[in-house]
């Protein structure tokens, strides 16, 4: 058996691939990385189809030990990597032997990295996935974080290649930005200035931040209803319950709920704002579902024409 | 018949995501179009949706981006809206679930009896008499919403919720009843047991329920639901 035994698991790190797909009729929320951008690079860097298992990271504090010999590579927030103590550069993929030590610092900017071996993670699909959801207790080692003792298992090393994301095509997790918001769902039951409240305030990221959601505190906006049928909730969807408050609606989000919703954030953007700690302020622009579609198609194209350089 | 055209209103929901209404209040006829429209664009949309769920009258579908767009998801809905018939709510399997009524199972029980100004036997008779709709599947995995129970016996949630409901626990809101899945925290009445496993993501179906289905409760005694592989769980 060869892999990675998990020396220090950090605060929170989580088995997951793309996410779980097509079962939310029987309530299972999708799960999957937070940053998908990020997500996708890691794999990519070390020749990974694009749905392959890796870890996300959230905060840092992640310590492996190799027994196995392979490529490894950290996307994403920006946590020091150390092999066997001596720091390497990130967005790059590293070729690894068993014995080595693998750290992963805390974050200085950012809150999620993903760490990708060539040719992935073992484990075992629930519900075709391997992504963790904690609240469901699904996914990955039985639905739990990452423990101390835990032995990640991986394909035995093929020929892969490995890359460097040049430093100029890296997404930067600069805080105070701006994010993309379509409205819909419940929006006619916000009045002109209850929107024009929301998208012209500054919101700041509360400490109840989590992979269901991020709570924002900012001026309250208040709906001209106070609950509606229950009915089934997008990534990216804003719930605003009775305080006035929004939350943001992410990965783990639960499939149905009652509260009225003005809108929804892009996910290239949800993206973007799971990387920022409590306190990070933020504010949102209004775009059309037609710019939406066009950003995400784009998105896409760009990713598949970057070319990433290889390493040795 | 074909008149309900015009109760439908599509609205954005995310970027990738329409929602339709069929309506504003709980009604198994509404439910049961949401049935027939998730069913007919499975197939009207296959290979271009990511997920769909339907709820009391409302369906959201998720669509792939880089397979089609909201144009074209939308004149598809609208079409296939146009071929829903005014259908038999009745249509969905008839599933019967044991259910052990006692104050010792459900501790909410005597309380809500209370509440109603009925006997605890009357509660019984009332929940188990009546045949429910299963509306929608959320919250948790396999969890159910039931509906709708007898005015008499609709309870609000507690003021409180417990930080532990036992995994079978039979339970009322509003108007509203369900089996709790799995051990979770929860703010619904508690009025009994059932020893049926609503959730095994093991098992083959993982649920015994499926939205538009029709459920009923049979009342059972403490040594039935133990023989049934029941236990009473803890409850804090």
């Amino acid at each position: 058996m060869s892999g990675f035994k998990v020396v220090q698991p950090g605060l929170l790190t989580l088995i997951q691939d793309a996410g779980r797909f097509g079962h939310h009729r029987i309530g299972l929320t999708t799960g999957g990385p937070l940053d998908s951008l990020a997500f996708k690079w890691a794999n990519r860097l070390v020749d990974n189809p694009m749905n392959t298992t890796a870890l996300e990271i959230s905060f840092g504090g992640l310590v492996l030990a190799a027994e196995t010999d392979a490529q490894i590579v950290l996307a994403g927030a920006e946590m020091p990597l150390k092999i066997n103590g001596v720091e390497q550069e990130r967005w790059h993929a590293h070729k690894i032997k068993a014995g080595d030590k693998i750290e992963v610092g805390f974050s200085a900017r950012g809150a999620r990295a993903y760490l990708a071996v060539s040719g992935g993670f073992q484990v075992e699909h629930s519900f075709s996935s391997s992504a963790t959801v904690t609240r469901e207790g699904i996914g990955g080692f039985s639905g739990e974080k990452l423990q101390q003792g835990d032995f990640l298992q991986c394909n035995p090393p093929v020929k892969h290649k490995g890359y460097r994301l040049p430093e100029s095509d890296r997404p930067d997790y600069r805080d105070n930005i701006s994010l993309r918001v379509i409205t819909g769902y419940q929006q006619h039951a916000f009045s002109e200035y209850q929107k024009r409240l929301f998208f012209s305030s500054e919101y700041k990221v509360t400490d109840r931040a989590d992979r269901m959601g991020y709570r924002l505190a900012g001026p309250e906006v208040k709906p001209a209803v106070d609950g509606i049928l229950s009915e089934g909730i997008c990534h990216g969807a804003i719930q605003i319950p009775a305080d006035g408050q929004p939350i943001v609606l992410l990965n783990d989000r639960q499939t149905i709920g009652g509260y009225p919703k003005i809108g929804s954030m892009i996910a290239m953007d949800t993206a973007r704002m799971a990387q920022m700690l409590p306190g990070s302020r933020i504010s949102f622009d209004e775009i059309t579902i037609d710019d939406a579609h066009n950003l995400h198609c784009l998105a896409h194209i760009r990713f598949n024409n970057t070319e990433p350089e290889p390493v040795e | 018949m074909n008149t309900t055209a015009n109760h439908f209103r599509i609205e954005v929901a995310g970027e990738n995501a329409l929602i339709i209404y069929f309506g504003e209040k709980t009604d198994p006829r509404v439910s049961a179009q949401v049935q027939q429209a998730v069913t007919i664009l499975e197939t009207e949309l296959s290979g271009k949706l990511i997920d769909m769920v339907p709820s009391y009258a409302s369906l959201l579908v998720i669509y792939n981006q880089l397979a089609t767009d909201h144009l074209a998801v939308r004149s598809c809905i609208r079409k296939v809206l146009g071929q829903l018939e005014d259908c038999d709510s009745s249509e969905g399997n008839l599933v019967i679930l044991p259910a052990y009524y006692s104050t010792e199972s459900g501790p909410d029980l005597e309380a809500l009896a209370q509440r109603a100004d009925l006997s605890i036997e009357e509660v019984i008779k009332i929940h188990s008499e009546m045949e429910y709709r299963v509306y929608a599947i959320g919250f948790a995995p396999g969890f159910a919403y039931l509906g709708e129970v007898d005015e008499r016996i609709a309870a609000p949630r507690l003021s409180t919720p417990r930080t532990k409901v036992p995994r079978g626990a039979i339970a009322i809101a509003d108007r509203q009843t369900a089996v709790y899945p799995a051990v979770s925290p929860g703010g619904w009445n508690l009025i009994g047991l059932c020893p049926t496993r609503m959730f095994d993501p093991k098992a083959t179906p993982t649920m015994p329920v499926q939205v538009g289905d029709r459920i009923r409760f049979n009342p059972i005694s403490q040594a039935e639901f133990f023989a049934q592989g029941g236990e009473l769980g803890e409850i804090r």
